[in-house]
């Protein structure tokens, strides 16, 4: 267009046009949906760095992130010791590498669990009214634990292993889905269309498949990765005050819960950890927000 | 007004009698014979069942809970496995530490969370928005331990500025106090911050849309009365809201907070319950903490009425 009222007046100039402007490529599919969207492209890039980190740990140049050698303990970060050595001559620089696999195994799991379970649980509220009454207050009674003390509670109940820390932050988050979950059900019910189709013959089966889920997918999505993210924070909480994996198991926050009394003269066994545990966090807040910015174009005004 | 008060409160005794019940099954179904903890290691069967018996650990699930939450309501929270105090004593002795770590960083937080938001959404779409924003993200990401080792780190040890562990009560001066509860109000603030100041930018934004908004500018009303007299007094109730709600956060980070920073208060108790396995000292801190909450939320909820005179119960 500048090009052209530039040119003036003279209609000719409008006829180079194609030599001036290059042809633009319009990235579609999933490629153009990432790259024109800065956000989720550092978010998923740096996610799935993470990811790598977790399945190649054994092949970045780690030692086993248990082998304990008194000889070797308390190393500054060198040449040998990337990271530097613990208080037991353990290497942080393989445990923070396997750290990645505790920290991302529990934050995916707590994300698919927690929403399969508000998932169903908000349908069946949804859909089933004689039902929804009793639930949602059941739903209240647990929502009005905080979530870090509910974990804490289930973890001194059970061994401490990596599928209870799971199960214990995931249980926290079931209610707030089931929530989101049954306002999408009551919203969409009321829906003319679904009116129809019920008025055509469908199942009820038919209607949850055909226009309930699809339409609670999107909120959904955006909500299971925020929750991923803060069950990856929950779990090196846990963890950092030794209610969550066990101590053995190199996992960030016990890393870090290794370093704590000695932070003041070995900042670095605190550091390192610390600072993949924040960027995985970040990640997948990055990755959440470009999602809700790119499935709900009107919340992605408002927030 | 008084009715819908009432009803209000009235609203919160069934989640409270849920919240008792999920803590009692907890501890219920717990591992391990509390008796034959208490008897220790050389007591024979004979000692261990005499203390089942004296316990009343024998009898069945409902009159056990219903004993229990009858005690509750006497304000007797049981005894401390291990210590052998009452553990509403053992929770006295380590509030004032806790409440006031959670009192200044409710206030630091509302003080920078909520202008935070408000220049954010007035100026919307600016830099200064997207730096707020870019801001918010990195306190969610930012988990409250790692905060608090990073302002400890810089100006604590480096600097010197400020002491990096401890507590010292109120009663020894407002100074000192205050003094060591700055770096952890501010490490346990970030991520509270951050979800204070976007739920306001929201409101603000969706309020500066309003038609009431564009008559006060059109009869000359300056920029910040708009702002502060007129949106942020619409914009309060899902503010109020999500402060109410982050309360939540406040408690969580407390525990960690505390182990961070030194501070003798409930968290550095939780901590301590949990790697002693003392099941009634744990069931006592999270009841108290889950009240709190509920609590919380109620007052919040009758805020709203004077926030915003058309909600009713």
């Amino acid at each position: 267009m500048t090009d052209v009222t530039a040119a003036g007046p003279h209609v000719a100039a409008a006829m180079n046009l194609p030599d001036i402007l290059p042809p633009v490529r319009h990235r579609r599919g999933v490629t153009g949906f990432i790259l024109r969207r800065p956000t989720i492209a550092l978010g998923l890039g740096l996610l799935l760095t993470m990811t790598f980190i977790a399945f190649a740990a054994p092949f970045l140049g780690t030692v086993d992130p248990t082998a304990l050698a008194p000889a070797k303990r308390l190393r500054a970060p060198s040449d040998v010791y990337w990271f530097g050595t613990d208080a037991f001559g353990r290497d942080i620089y393989s445990r923070v590498m396997f750290g990645a696999r505790v920290s991302l195994a529990v934050g995916f799991s707590v994300a698919l669990l927690a929403s399969a379970a508000g998932l169903f649980i908000g349908l069946l509220s949804g859909y089933v009214r004689a039902l929804d009454g009793l639930i949602m207050r059941i739903m209240d009674g647990m929502m009005s634990i905080p979530p870090i003390l509910l974990a804490v509670a289930l973890m001194a109940l059970t061994r401490a292993s990596v599928q209870n820390v799971i199960l214990a932050i995931a249980l926290g988050e079931v209610p707030r889905v089931a929530r989101l979950v049954r306002s999408v059900v009551l919203t969409i019910r009321e829906q003319p269309y679904v009116d129809a189709a019920r008025a055509s013959g469908s199942t009820i089966g038919s209607i949850i498949l055909r226009h309930i889920l699809p339409n609670t997918l999107a909120p959904l999505t955006v909500q299971a990765t925020y929750i991923c993210g803060s069950a990856i924070i929950v779990e090196s909480i846990l963890s950092f005050i030794g209610a969550g994996t066990p101590p053995i198991t190199p996992s960030w926050g016990n890393i870090m819960a290794d370093g704590r009394t000695l932070w003041q003269v070995k900042p670095y066994i605190i550091f390192f950890p610390a600072m993949f545990l924040s960027l995985t966090v970040l990640a997948v807040n990055l990755l959440g927000d470009g999602l809700r910015d790119a499935l709900d174009p009107r919340l992605a005004k408002k927030l | 007004m008084l009715r819908f008060i009432v009803k209000r409160v009235l609203a919160t005794i069934p989640v409270m009698a849920f919240v008792a019940l999920f803590v009692f099954s907890l501890l219920y179904i717990a591992p391990g014979d509390p008796a034959a903890v208490i008897a220790g290691d050389q007591a024979s069967p004979q000692d261990i069942e005499r203390i089942r018996l004296s316990l009343g650990l024998d009898r069945p699930f409902l009159v056990r809970f219903l004993e229990w939450a009858g005690q509750i309501l006497q304000g007797n929270l049981g005894t401390s496995m291990f210590t052998g105090l009452p553990v509403t004593e053992l929770i006295q002795q380590r509030i004032e530490p806790t409440l006031s770590l959670m009192i200044v960083t409710l206030t630091f937080a509302i003080l920078m969370a909520v202008p935070i938001g408000v220049l954010a959404a007035w100026k919307a779409g600016s830099a200064l928005d997207r730096l707020f924003m870019a801001f918010t993200v990195l306190g969610f990401s930012l988990p409250v331990f790692v905060a608090g080792y990073i302002l400890a780190y810089i100006f604590a040890l480096q600097l010197d500025w400020l002491p990096s562990q401890g507590y010292t009560p109120l009663a020894q001066g407002l100074w000192p106090w205050f003094e060591n509860l700055i770096l952890p109000a501010i490490a346990l603030g970030f991520v509270y911050i951050a979800l204070i100041a976007r739920t306001t930018r929201a409101a603000m934004l969706e309020v500066l849309s309003q038609d009431y908004v564009r008559t006060a500018r059109a009869k000359g009303m300056g920029e910040s009365d708009i702002l502060f007299l007129h949106a942020l007094k619409n914009a309060a109730v899902p503010i109020v809201t999500v402060i109410g709600i982050g309360v939540a956060l406040l408690i969580g980070g407390a525990v960690v907070t505390e182990s961070v920073f030194a501070i003798p208060g409930l968290g550095r108790l939780t901590i301590d319950a949990i790697l002693r396995r003392d099941y009634p000292l744990i069931q006592g801190i999270v009841l108290m903490f889950s009240m709190v909450y509920v609590l919380v939320n109620l007052a919040v909820d009758l805020i709203y009425m004077f926030v915003d005179p058309r909600i009713r119960y």
